[in-house]
C-alpha cells in the first residue's frame, strides 16, 4: 500500500470520482494548470482536460454562485476556494443559497456541491492564510461538514461527500498536509459521513478533537500517557452531522472531556461539544469540561506558535482535568 | 418560430411598435403567428388580472405579503421566445414567465397561501415560486444570487454539449451588485449560453436608476465583459421577442451569453410594504400608464384583426374564474404538517433533525391566538 | 518613452531633474530591496516574499504624481510607493521580519506594511477589499473638503472580484476624487489576464460605471506618472474618479511561494524582461544629461548598503512581546483576553512560526 500525504490522497480521490464519474467537475483560481497552489488538483487538468477543470476568475461568489447552477442541471462540482481566509466573499452564496435550495424549493432542487478548501494555521500565513471558520458552517443548516486528519480519512471521506447528495463544506488541515503520512489504499473505498474514529482507547479523559489538532493532541498524549495518564483520543473527522453516539459514549466512560480545536474559543465548534455534553451526560462528569483552543483574537503571524492550542497547553488541560 | 430581428449594436433604444401598438415603419418584425399573439395577449392580461386580485386581497388581510409587476408584463414573456428545455432564473417580479411553462393558477395561489400543497411546502414568503418541473428555478430574496447560478446552469449546459440555454431575470439595481459582476464575468470568460435579462423598471424601491450608477445605460455594462449588449424598449413585447430571438440563436450557436436592458417602469410599490408616495413624483407612473404594455400589445392585435372586446372579456371571465377557484380550494388546505419542517434539510434527516423532530412532536400543536395558521 | 529611453520632449510632463531622478531612486529601492530580500526568503531568514520586478515604473510613476497630504490604499505590489512618499525603510524591513520594531507587531505575513504617518493604509491579503475602503476614503475626504485624492491600487486579477464593482460603481454615483491604479501585469498567479475577463481591456470597464478608463504603458516612467497626474489633478478638482490601466508584467513569480514554469512560456516574459522599466528610464535620464554612468553605480551602490544595513538591523530584534498577542484586538484589552494571555504566560515560550508553504 502506498505512503501518501494528504495532497496525494485528495488528489488521487479527485481523479477516481472524475475517472469513475463523468458528471464531477473542478473549478477554482489556479486550479487548473497550476494544479492548486497546494498541489490539490495537480495532473487533473492534463488527464480531464480543459472542459472538466476550470481556472476560474478571481471571484469566490462566482466560483459557488457557478458552481450550484451547475449542480442544479445535474453535474457534481467540487469547486476548491484557495484558502478558507477567502472564503467570504462566497459566503452569501453558501449560506444563503447552497444551504438552502433543496429546503426552499420543497425539495425540487437540490444542488449537491462539495466545497474543498484548506484551512488552519501553522504555515507562519498570517491574518488571511491561517484561519479555521468551520464553526460558522456547522451553524448553517443545510450544509455538511467535513474536517479529515489523515490521508487515508482524506480520500474515504473526500469520495463520500463527493457521491452524496447533499452540499459539503470539506476543510483540509494545510499545516499537515505534506506531513500526514499514511498507507492509502489506492482503488476506491469511502469512509462515512458521520463516524467518528477513536484514535487512542483510555479510560481516564476523552479528548475530542478534528483535522490538524488531532496530530497536536497525539503529541500531547504521547507526553501525559509517559506521566500515567490514560487518555481516550476520538477524531470527529465529521463536525455535522456529529457522531454523538461515539463521543457521548467516550465521556460517560470516561467522566472527563478535553476539547481541542484552533479557531478562537468563544462560539467554536468546542462550545457546542460542551453544550451536548452537558445535555446528555452531565451526571457522567467527573471534571469540568477543558476547551484548549485559538484565542479570541485575529490570527497572528510572528506568534502563531503561541496563538494555536500547543502539545502543551493540551497536555496541560490533560493533566488538569484528569486530575480535578 | 420567430425570425431573427437583429438587435443594434449600440445602447440606443431598440423599439417595433409604438404607444399605439403599430409597427414602427421600416421595421423587420419578428413572425408571430395569430394563435401566439393571442396567447401571449392572455398571457399578459392572466398577470394583470391575478395581480389586482391578489392585491386586494393582500390589502384584506388574507395574504401577508404581494408583489406587482403592473406596466412590467411584456418582460416576463421574453421566455416565449426559449424552448421548454430552456431555464428561467426569476428574479421575483416574473410570474408570467410561469405561467407561459404551464405553472398553474392553483399551484400559485397555493404558494401564496404557503399551504400543505404549496410546491415549496410553505417555506418561502409569497411569490417565491419554484417549478422544477418547468425549469423554472427557485427564487431568492437576495438579490443577483441567481445571476452567477444561471451562468454555472449554462455553463453546465455547454460542459454537457447540450445546447439548451439559461435565461436570468433581474432588476437593475441587481446591477450593483457583486453577483452581477462575477456573474457576467464569468459567462464572458466561459462564453456560456446565457441571456442576462436586466428589467429596468426606474426604480429599486426607492433608488431611482441615476443614482444606481452613472453609466449611461446598463446596457454598456457588457462591454465591461466582452460581449454584446442591448437596449430594448421593455413595454414593446415585438422587440423583446426580437432581441430575445437573436440573443437565444447566438447562445445556442456557442457565441456566448447577450446582456438584454428592457426599459419599463414599476407603476406599483416595490412590493405590498411599500409606499412610493414617499419617494417619487406620482405623476411619473401616470405618464407611463400611456405607455401600458398590455394596450400597446392589445392595439398591435388589433391592426392584425386578432381583438375584439368579447375575446377580452372571454379571456378574463376565464381568468377571473380560475383565480377563485384556485382562492376557494388554497383557503380550504390546512399548513404543511409540522414534521415537513425537517425535510429537504438535506437528502435524508441527520441524527440531530431527527431528535429535534421528535422533540417538536411531543408537544400539543401550536395554536395561533390570533386566528390564521 | 519607448523601449530604449527615447521621448518626445514635447510630452514629457513638466518636472524638474531632482524630481525624475528621486523617481527613479525609488524604482531602483525597489529592484535592490526585491534582490536582496529575495534572496533572505531563500536562505530562510524570512518566511514570504512579493516582488515588484518589472512593475517599478507603475509603483513610483503613479505615487509620484500625489500631493502629500493624499492616500494610498495599496494592494500586495505597492511598498515601494510607501517608501517613496516617506514609509521608513527600516519599518518596512522590521514588518518583514514581523519583529518587535513592526508597528502591527508582527500580525500579518511579510509585504503588509503599513503606517498612518506615510499615509500608505495597512492592507489585507484578501484581492479587492482595499477598493471600496478607498473609495470611501476619498468620499469622507469630499465630505470634509480637505482637498485629499486617494490612489487605490489593484492587479489585473482582482477586476474580477465583486469589491472591485462595488468600488467602481459607488465612485461613479457618488464622484469621490478617487483614481484607481490597475497595476495589469497579466497574470493573476497562474492565471492570465485573457482568462480573467473578456473584455479587450481593463480600462474599458470604466465605461460600466460612468467616468474615464485609461490605458498606459507601465513600464514607462513619464507615462504612468503624466497620466495619474492628469487624473489625481482631476479629481482633485472634483471632476471624479479615473481608472487607469498601467500594462506591465509580472517578470518573476506571483511570490516566494510560486512557480510560474509550471504554467507559463517564460520565452514571453524574457520578451518582458527586455523592456526593463528601470533600464528605459535610466536611458532616458542618461539622454537628458540628468545621471551618468558613475552616478547610476553610487546610486545603487548607496541604496544596497540602506538596505543591508535596515536587514541587519531588523535581523536580530526579538519577536513582539507575548502581550501584543492580546493587544488592537480592540481599543482596551478585556478581562476575557487578559484571562486567556495568563493562561499560556506560565508555559514555555513556543518558537516562532514555522516555514511558510
Amino acid at each position: 500500500m502506498p505512503v501518501w500525504n494528504i495532497i496525494q490522497a485528495v488528489n488521487d480521490a479527485l481523479r477516481i470520482e472524475m475517472r469513475r464519474d463523468p458528471r464531477v467537475v473542478v473549478l477554482g483560481e489556479d486550479v487548473g494548470k497550476f494544479g492548486g497552489v497546494f498541489r490539490a488538483t495537480n495532473g487533473l487538468f492534463d488527464e480531464f482536460g480543459p472542459d472538466r477543470v476550470f481556472d476560474t476568475p478571481l471571484a469566490e461568489a462566482g466560483i459557488i454562485g457557478a458552481a450550484i447552477g451547475m449542480a442544479l442541471y445535474g453535474l457534481k462540482p467540487v469547486p476548491e476556494i484557495q484558502f478558507a481566509d477567502f472564503i467570504y466573499p462566497a459566503f452569501d452564496q453558501i449560506v444563503n443559497e447552497l444551504a438552502k435550495f433543496r429546503y426552499r424549493s420543497g425539495g425540487q432542487y437540490p444542488a449537491p456541491v462539495v466545497i474543498r478548501t484548506p484551512y488552519g494555521g501553522g504555515i507562519r500565513g498570517g491574518h488571511y492564510h491561517s484561519q479555521s471558520p468551520e464553526a460558522y458552517f456547522v451553524h448553517t443548516p443545510g450544509l455538511k461538514v467535513v474536517i479529515p486528519s489523515n490521508p487515508y480519512d482524506a480520500k474515504g471521506l473526500l469520495l463520500s461527500a463527493i457521491r452524496g447528495e447533499d452540499p459539503v463544506i470539506f476543510m483540509e488541515p494545510k499545516r499537515i498536509y505534506r506531513a500526514a503520512k499514511g498507507e492509502v489504499p489506492e482503488g476506491d473505498y469511502t469512509v462515512p459521513l458521520g463516524q467518528a474514529k477513536i484514535v487512542r482507547e483510555g479510560s481516564q479523559v476523552t479528548v475530542l478533537c478534528y483535522g490538524a489538532m488531532v496530530h497536536t493532541v497525539v503529541e500531547a498524549v504521547e507526553k501525559v500517557a509517559a506521566e500515567g495518564f490514560d487518555p481516550e483520543i476520538v477524531d470527529l473527522r465529521t463536525l455535522l452531522p456529529l457522531d454523538s453516539e461515539t463521543v457521548l459514549a467516550s465521556v460517560r466512560k470516561t467522566g472527563r472531556a478535553v476539547i481541542a480545536y484552533e479557531a478562537p474559543k468563544t462560539c467554536g465548534y468546542g462550545a457546542e461539544l460542551s453544550a451536548l455534553i452537558c445535555e446528555k451526560a452531565l451526571m457522567h462528569l467527573e471534571a469540568p469540561i477543558a476547551r484548549v483552543a485559538g484565542f479570541d483574537t485575529p490570527f497572528p503571524y510572528s506568534l502563531e506558535n503561541e496563538y494555536m492550542p500547543s502539545p502543551d497547553r493540551v497536555a496541560k488541560a490533560i493533566r488538569d482535568t484528569a486530575s480535578f | 418560430m420567430l425570425v431573427s430581428a437583429r438587435p443594434p449594436a449600440d445602447d440606443s433604444l431598440f423599439s417595433l411598435l409604438d404607444d399605439d401598438g403599430q409597427v414602427r415603419p421600416g421595421s423587420r418584425v419578428p413572425e408571430v403567428s395569430d394563435e401566439l399573439a393571442r396567447k401571449l395577449y392572455r398571457g399578459m392580461l392572466q398577470v394583470r388580472v391575478v395581480d389586482e386580485r391578489m392585491m386586494r386581497l393582500q390589502r384584506q388581510g388574507r395574504l401577508g405579503f404581494y408583489m406587482l409587476s403592473i406596466g412590467e408584463e411584456a418582460t416576463h414573456f421574453a421566455a416565449a421566445a426559449l424552448r421548454p428545455a430552456d431555464w428561467i432564473f426569476p428574479s421575483y417580479r416574473e410570474p408570467g414567465a410561469a405561467f407561459w411553462r404551464g405553472y398553474s393558477m392553483t399551484d400559485y395561489v397555493n404558494q401564496l397561501f404557503g399551504n400543505a400543497e404549496d410546491p415549496v411546502k410553505g417555506r418561502q414568503m409569497p411569490v417565491h415560486h419554484s417549478a422544477r418541473w418547468l425549469n423554472y428555478v427557485s427564487i431568492s430574496s437576495p438579490v443577483g444570487t441567481q445571476i452567477p447560478q444561471a451562468v454555472g446552469m449554462a455553463w453546465a449546459a455547454k460542459i454537457s454539449k447540450k445546447d439548451d440555454v439559461a435565461l436570468v431575470y433581474f432588476g437593475e439595481g441587481t446591477s450593483s451588485t457583486g453577483q452581477f459582476h462575477v456573474g457576467m464575468n464569468f459567462a464572458g470568460v466561459f462564453k456560456a449560453p446565457c441571456i442576462f435579462f436586466c428589467r429596468n423598471n426606474g426604480w429599486a424601491i426607492s433608488t431611482d436608476q441615476k443614482h444606481q450608477t452613472a453609466a449611461r445605460s446598463f446596457a454598456v455594462k457588457a462591454l465591461a465583459y466582452g460581449f454584446p449588449g442591448v437596449r430594448v424598449d421593455g413595454n414593446d413585447l415585438l422587440a423583446i421577442l426580437a432581441v430575445m430571438e437573436d440573443a437565444v440563436a447566438r447562445a445556442r450557436a456557442g457565441e456566448g451569453p447577450t446582456l438584454i436592458e428592457a426599459v419599463t417602469y414599476r407603476r406599483s410599490g416595490h412590493s405590498s410594504s411599500d409606499d412610493p408616495s414617499v419617494y417619487r413624483d406620482p405623476n411619473e407612473p401616470k405618464e407611463w400608464e400611456r405607455r401600458d404594455p398590455i394596450d400597446r400589445w392589445k392595439r398591435y392585435l388589433g391592426t392584425r384583426g386578432l381583438y375584439s372586446e368579447a375575446l377580452e372579456e372571454q379571456y378574463r371571465k376565464e381568468i377571473n374564474d380560475e383565480v377563485s377557484d384556485a382562492l376557494a380550494h388554497a383557503e380550504q388546505v390546512a399548513p404543511p404538517a409540522v414534521e415537513t419542517m425537517f425535510d429537504d434539510v438535506f437528502a435524508e434527516l441527520t441524527p440531530e433533525l431527527e431528535e429535534q423532530k421528535r422533540y417538536l412532536l411531543s408537544f400539543p400543536r401550536y395554536v395561533n391566538p390570533h386566528g390564521g395558521s | 518613452m519607448d523601449d530604449h529611453g527615447v521621448a518626445d520632449p514635447d510630452r514629457v510632463p513638466s518636472l524638474t531633474p531632482e524630481d525624475w531622478l528621486r523617481i527613479y531612486r525609488g524604482m531602483v529601492l525597489i529592484r535592490v530591496m526585491d534582490e536582496r530580500l529575495m534572496a533572505l526568503q531563500r536562505q530562510g531568514r524570512i518566511g514570504f516574499y512579493g516582488e515588484a520586478r518589472g512593475q517599478e515604473a507603475a509603483v513610483v510613476g503613479s505615487a509620484a504624481a500625489l500631493a502629500p497630504q493624499d492616500w494610498i490604499v495599496p494592494a500586495l505590489r505597492e511598498a515601494g510607493a510607501g517608501l517613496y512618499r516617506g514609509l521608513p525603510l527600516r519599518t518596512y524591513i522590521a514588518q518583514i521580519f514581523g519583529n518587535a520594531n513592526d508597528p502591527a507587531s508582527g500580525r500579518q505575513l511579510p509585504c503588509h506594511p503599513g503606517t498612518r504617518a506615510s499615509h500608505y493604509v495597512t492592507m489585507s491579503s484578501c484581492i479587492a477589499s482595499q477598493l471600496p475602503h478607498a473609495v470611501g476614503m476619498a468620499w469622507a475626504a469630499k465630505i470634509k473638503k480637505d482637498n485629499s485624492v486617494v490612489l487605490g491600487y489593484l492587479g489585473d486579477g482582482a477586476t474580477s472580484e465583486e469589491d472591485f464593482h462595488v468600488a467602481l460603481n459607488f465612485a461613479g454615483v457618488f464622484r469621490p476624487p478617487v483614481v484607481f491604479v490597475c497595476q495589469n501585469n497579466q497574470w493573476a498567479i497562474s492565471v492570465p489576464v485573457a482568462h480573467q475577463t473578456a473584455s479587450p481591456t481593463v480600462a474599458i470597464k470604466a465605461l460600466a460605471y460612468g467616468f474615464p478608463g485609461i490605458r498606459v504603458d507601465g513600464n514607462d516612467a513619464l507615462a504612468v506618472y503624466g497620466a495619474v497626474k492628469e487624473a489625481v489633478d482631476r479629481a482633485r478638482s472634483g471632476g471624479g474618479p479615473t481608472l487607469i490601466e498601467a500594462l506591465t508584467y509580472r517578470v518573476s513569480a506571483h511570490s516566494s511561494s510560486d512557480d510560474p514554469s509550471r504554467y507559463r512560456d517564460e520565452r514571453i516574459t524574457e520578451t518582458w524582461r527586455a523592456r526593463d522599466p528601470i533600464v528605459r528610464m535610466r536611458a532616458w535620464l542618461a539622454f537628458q544629461g540628468f545621471l551618468d554612468a558613475a552616478g547610476d553605480e553610487r546610486l545603487r551602490a548607496d541604496l544596497d548598503a540602506e538596505v543591508r544595513d535596515a536587514v541587519a538591523a531588523e535581523e536580530s530584534v526579538p519577536a513582539p512581546p507575548l502581550r501584543t498577542l492580546v493587544e488592537d484586538v480592540f481599543a482596551e484589552v478585556p478581562q476575557f483576553l487578559a484571562d486567556q494571555l495568563a493562561e499560556i504566560a506560565t508555559l514555555p515560550r513556543q518558537k516562532l512560526g514555522g516555514a511558510h508553504q
